[in-house]
C-alpha cells in the first residue's frame, strides 16, 4: 500500500494540474479552498477527481471541516 | 414543430432522435421559466412521437446536467407571500412539473439522460425519468433535500425506489450524500460510464441502436419493464407540501441562498 506522503503528493500534483496552479505554490497544510480559489461546484469536481484517481469513495460528510491537503490525504489513505 | 429554442431549454428533432438541451446558467436550475418551456416540450411530444424513436436529454453547461430546483426563486417568491399562499404556490408548481415528468416517463420513445457534473436534486429526478442514464466519469449525483427540511419533490423517491434497492435509496435520502458515476453504475443507476465530455456521443450511439427495432415492440417492452408509480408520486407531493409549511424550511432556504460556504449543499 502506498504511504501517506505518496498520497499527499499525488493530491497536490492533481490539484496543480487541474486547477492550473504551479505545483511549488501548493503546500500540504494549505487551505485548499483558498489556495485553489475554488467554489462549491469546483469542490465537487475536485472530490470526484480524487475518487476517480484513487478509486475510493469519499462520502461528503466525512470531509466536512476538512480544509487542508494533509488531512484530506489522511481521509483518502484510510480508504485505500 | 421540429425544433424549439427557448431561454432555458431547446430541442431539435433529427433523424428520429429528439435532443432536449438544457442551457440555463449557472447549472440549469429548474424554476418557473424552465418549467414553462418544459411544458411546451411536453405538449409537442404528441407530434414528435410520430416521427421519432428516441429522446436524449443533456446539458450544454460545463457545470453539469442540472443542479435541481431553483431554490433562490423558491425562497424569494415564498418571502413575498403568506404561508398558505406559499404552500399553494409550491403545490401548483409541483403538480405542473409532475405532469411534465410523467409525460416524459410515459412516452413510448426510448429516453436517455446523458449526464455530466452536477446532477443534484431535481436534476437527478429529471434523469430518473429517463429509461437509461449515461454518465461521464465526472458526473455526481445527490438528493440533498433533507438539508432544507424537505424531501425530493419532483418524483425522485418513487422513481428511485422503482429502480434501486432499499439500502441505496435510504442511504442517499437519509444522509444526503453525493456519489460519483462509478458508484452509480455499481448500484445499477447508470448503464454506461464514459470519459469526460463523451456522454452525449455515447447517448447518440445508443439512440441509433434503439432505432433499429420495431417501435411498437420497443414501446410495449418499455411499458412492461418501467411501470409508473402514480400513487406514490401523488403522496410525494402531499408530503412535500406538508413539510414546506414548517418554519424550518424557510430558515433552511434562507441559509442556503445566503451561504458563501464552498460546500453549501452539505447539511
Amino acid at each position: 500500500m502506498q504511504t501517506l506522503d505518496h498520497t499527499l503528493d499525488e493530491i497536490l500534483n492533481l490539484a496543480a494540474v487541474h486547477f492550473k496552479v504551479p505545483r511549488e505554490k501548493l503546500s500540504p497544510d494549505d487551505d485548499f479552498f483558498k489556495t485553489l480559489g475554488i467554489d462549491s461546484l469546483q469542490t465537487l469536481d475536485l472530490l470526484t477527481r480524487l475518487e476517480n484517481h484513487f478509486h475510493v469513495e469519499l462520502p461528503d460528510y466525512e470531509l466536512q471541516g476538512v480544509t487542508d491537503f494533509r488531512t484530506l490525504a489522511g481521509k483518502i489513505q484510510a480508504r485505500l | 414543430m421540429q425544433e424549439f429554442k427557448g431561454q432555458a431549454i431547446s430541442w431539435e428533432l433529427r433523424e428520429g432522435v429528439v435532443e432536449l438541451l438544457l442551457h440555463r446558467p449557472p447549472c440549469n436550475e429548474l424554476g418557473s421559466l424552465s418549467l414553462t418551456e418544459l411544458e411546451e416540450f411536453a405538449a409537442a411530444l404528441d407530434d414528435v412521437e410520430k416521427s421519432a424513436h428516441a429522446l436524449i436529454i443533456h446539458s450544454e453547461l460545463k457545470s453539469g446536467f442540472c443542479a435541481g430546483a431553483d431554490l433562490r426563486e423558491l425562497y424569494e417568491r415564498s418571502e413575498t407571500m403568506g404561508k398558505s399562499a406559499a404552500v399553494q404556490g409550491v403545490r401548483d408548481f409541483l403538480e405542473r412539473i409532475h405532469r411534465v415528468l410523467n409525460r416524459i416517463d410515459e412516452s413510448p420513445l426510448s429516453t436517455i439522460a446523458a449526464v455530466h457534473g452536477v446532477t443534484f436534486g431535481g436534476g437527478f429526478e429529471l434523469a430518473l425519468v429517463c429509461d437509461l442514464i449515461i454518465a461521464d466519469k465526472m458526473a455526481r449525483f445527490c438528493f440533498p433535500e433533507l438539508r432544507l427540511g424537505l424531501v425530493p419533490g419532483f418524483g425522485g423517491i418513487p422513481r428511485l425506489k422503482r429502480d434501486l434497492g432499499n439500502a441505496v435509496v435510504r442511504d442517499l435520502l437519509l444522509t444526503g450524500r453525493s456519489f460519483n458515476a462509478a458508484k452509480a453504475q455499481q448500484i445499477g443507476l447508470v448503464s454506461q460510464v464514459v470519459s469526460e465530455a463523451e456522454a452525449l456521443r455515447a447517448a447518440r450511439a445508443t439512440a441509433a441502436q434503439m432505432g433499429k427495432f420495431d417501435r411498437a415492440t420497443a414501446a410495449a417492452a418499455k411499458a412492461f419493464i418501467k411501470p409508473i408509480p402514480y400513487d406514490e408520486l401523488r403522496r410525494e407531493i402531499d408530503i412535500f407540501c406538508d413539510l414546506f409549511s414548517r418554519p424550518a424550511v424557510r430558515a433552511g432556504l434562507k441559509k442556503f441562498v445566503e451561504s458563501t460556504d464552498a460546500q453549501p449543499y452539505l447539511p
